[in-house]
């Protein structure tokens, strides 16, 4: 059983999903509620054993139909993935918590779709083959185009169609890129890829330059790099909040994959194509801050200030790629960990305040009154402290952690003002917005409902993480540390990961 | 053969990409449907090119790389799905909205002053 632990969070949401579309749990929503509650704590648990019983005995290998690696397709755990993995069943399990209030209700198949979604992620997580990270790619977008347009409207289908139309386009580059790199280095393992990189001639290291470039912009287009990030605005802004909760984790896919594919194969040790990303990826890093600080200021409501917020945080982890050390990358992780929480739950606020705020929904304009102003006042306060990093709270440990691995003087003069500046900025526009949501308010009482039990839940479940993060700072990271090492040290565990030997 | 294959390749693609960037849904559809076969090509290509060569060890002189295609396999049943999915939001979207403007409405006509006759004034 315990041979098979790294299988496990892509298939148990998998089984859960198939199962919730059969008749016994199909027909009613109580029982997919109940049932997909299940699936996704079963996930969470399978990601904790895996987590733990990754960090004892090392990393861990599994074998799909038990053919042997470079040949066969692996799944890789190791101290990263699981990290990831195990965020990603966190995120899940909130986003249906707080979907079960009632937002599973406006359209089709929520639950199977979030489940579907998180096999995708996980999958993505998990994999050691670089063909495989294509296909858990088209399963988690598939399963975000539907969740995306879920509950219907002009607007989702309108954003919609931007976003499957570009993330197409950057599937078919994905595969132009593996075209190129299967004819060139002949291998599609990760940890192959990355022995056989060094040994490239003259000619085919230019081939495999351009076929890395290309998954930069694939890459790039799912992070929501500078010029790319036009389409994540508008598809965050208009999805609905449990979805747009869970679509927190998917712009990190993009800079999980960045550091899995041009740390470990095109790193330090890739002979000529060594770092090649470095110069393209510094400006585009400090010009992907400063685009969101800009989109910050200008946002009309909260849920787009949101999603520019996370534009930010996509900004400042590709500068931890940039930097392109293990510090760095152990900074970067933490900052991953803490920004996926604080966006997806400031997302699920301001999907609460809308619904008490009448027909202003999240826009910064006077309103009504929202219906419990302490209750959410506190959790856009918690929120707003954390994303914007004032001291109490994990967004404060997380910048100092970045701003210290910034080491040289080049490097500090580019990083301290850029992230410092995108501070104050994040402050500047989360004040506005907030004292205008709960201050600047007409005389008529609220309509709405309170927040259900499950919402709350769901949000506060979130919100914990901020100072979470800071009381367990200490292990949290020597986690990431370690798990930085490991990255950046590929060639010590080569064994582990091609036990047959390089093909 | 290797020439006329990636003067194929290169204008599938070229088509794919002009085709994505119009302004209406069709033609995008059928872009990102282009762009899709030029890379199953591409994609069959990277195992070299080969005449006369089988799959399977034994049954032939010489034999083909196998996995491009199993690669293009997996990335056409993809495509297809994915092609399915973009033609029915496609549809949803001209009718939630109207139109069939990728952007969901229609770029502002440049307007058109009727031209006053001279010996009228």
């Amino acid at each position: 059983m315990i041979d098979h632990l790294p299988i496990l969070p892509v298939l148990v949401p998998m089984l859960g999903a198939l199962l919730l579309l059969l008749p016994p749990l199909s027909k009613s929503l109580e029982r997919q509620r109940m049932a997909s509650l299940l699936v996704s704590a079963l996930t969470l648990l399978a990601s904790l054993a895996l987590l733990l019983h990754t960090r004892e005995q090392g990393i861990q290998l599994y074998a799909l139909g038990d053919w042997q690696p470079p040949f066969g397709i692996v799944l890789v755990a190791d101290m990263l993935s699981t990290l990831m993995v195990l965020l990603t069943a966190v995120l899940g399990l909130a986003a249906l918590l707080y979907g079960a209030a009632g937002d599973d209700k406006t359209g089709a198949y929520f639950y199977p779709l979030i489940l579907f979604q998180l096999m995708g992620i996980n999958g993505a997580f998990l994999t050691g083959d670089i063909f495989n990270l294509f296909v858990f790619f088209e399963v988690l977008l598939i399963a975000s185009y539907a969740l995306l347009i879920h509950g219907g409207g002009k607007q989702k289908t309108q954003a919609g169609f931007h976003y499957v139309a570009l993330n197409l386009v950057g599937s078919s580059l994905f595969l132009f890129a593996l075209g190129i790199l299967y004819g060139t280095l002949g291998t599609l393992n990760i940890a192959d890829m990355s022995t056989k990189v060094a040994l490239l001639s003259e000619a085919e290291s230019v081939l495999a330059r351009a076929g890395g470039m290309l998954l930069l912009v694939v890459f790039g287009l799912k992070a929501a790099m500078l010029p790319l990030h036009f389409w994540l605005t508008r598809a965050y802004a208009s999805a609905a909040a449990p979805v747009a909760a869970l679509f927190a984790i998917m712009t990190k896919v993009g800079i999980y994959s960045l550091f899995r594919v041009h740390t470990v194969v095109f790193g330090d040790h890739a002979g000529g194509l060594a770092n090649m990303i470095e110069p393209w990826i510094w400006p585009l890093a400090i010009l992907t801050v400063l685009a969101g600080s800009i989109g910050a200021l200008a946002s009309p409501n909260l849920r787009e200030l949101t999603a520019n917020l996370v534009i930010i945080s996509v900004g400042t982890l590709l500068i931890a790629v940039a930097l392109q050390n293990e510090q760095a990358t152990a900074a970067g992780l933490y900052y991953l960990v803490h920004s996926t929480f604080v966006s997806a739950a400031l997302f699920l606020v301001a999907g609460l305040i809308s619904d008490q705020r009448g027909k202003a929904a999240d826009r910064f304009v006077v309103a009504r009154k929202v219906r419990q102003p302490a209750l959410l006042g506190v959790c856009f306060f918690v929120g707003a402290m954390t994303v914007a990093g004032i001291p109490p709270f994990s967004g404060f440990v997380g910048k100092v952690l970045m701003l210290q691995s910034a080491q040289s003087l080049a490097e500090m003069a580019w990083v301290w003002p850029t992230l410092l500046i995108s501070s104050l900025i994040t402050i500047i526009a989360l004040s506005r917005g907030g004292t205008t949501l709960f201050w600047r308010r007409t005389s008529d009482k609220s309509q709405a409902d309170a927040a259900s039990p499950w919402q709350v839940a769901a949000t506060a479940l979130l919100l914990l993480a901020a100072p979470l993060m800071v009381a367990l700072g200490g292990p949290i990271t020597e986690y990431t540390e370690q798990a930085a090492r490991q990255l950046h040290q590929l060639p010590a565990s080569i064994d582990v990961l091609l036990p047959g030997g390089p093909s | 053969m290797e020439a006329v294959y990636a003067v194929c390749v290169g204008l599938l693609t070229f088509s794919g990409i002009f085709l994505c960037l119009r302004g209406r849904t069709f033609p995008v559809v059928m872009g990102l449907t282009l762009l899709s076969y030029a890379v199953n090509l591409f994609l069959f290509s990277s195992g070299r090119l080969k005449l006369d060569g089988a799959a399977i060890l034994g049954t032939s002189y010489t034999y083909a790389d196998p996995l491009p295609q199993a690669l293009v396999l997996t990335a056409i049943v993809i495509g297809f799905a994915m092609t399915a999915f973009v033609v029915i939001l496609a549809m949803r979207a001209r009718a939630d909205l109207g139109n069939d403007h990728v952007d969901g409405r229609l770029p502002p006509q440049p307007e058109i002053k009727p031209r006053r006759k001279k010996d009228q004034a």
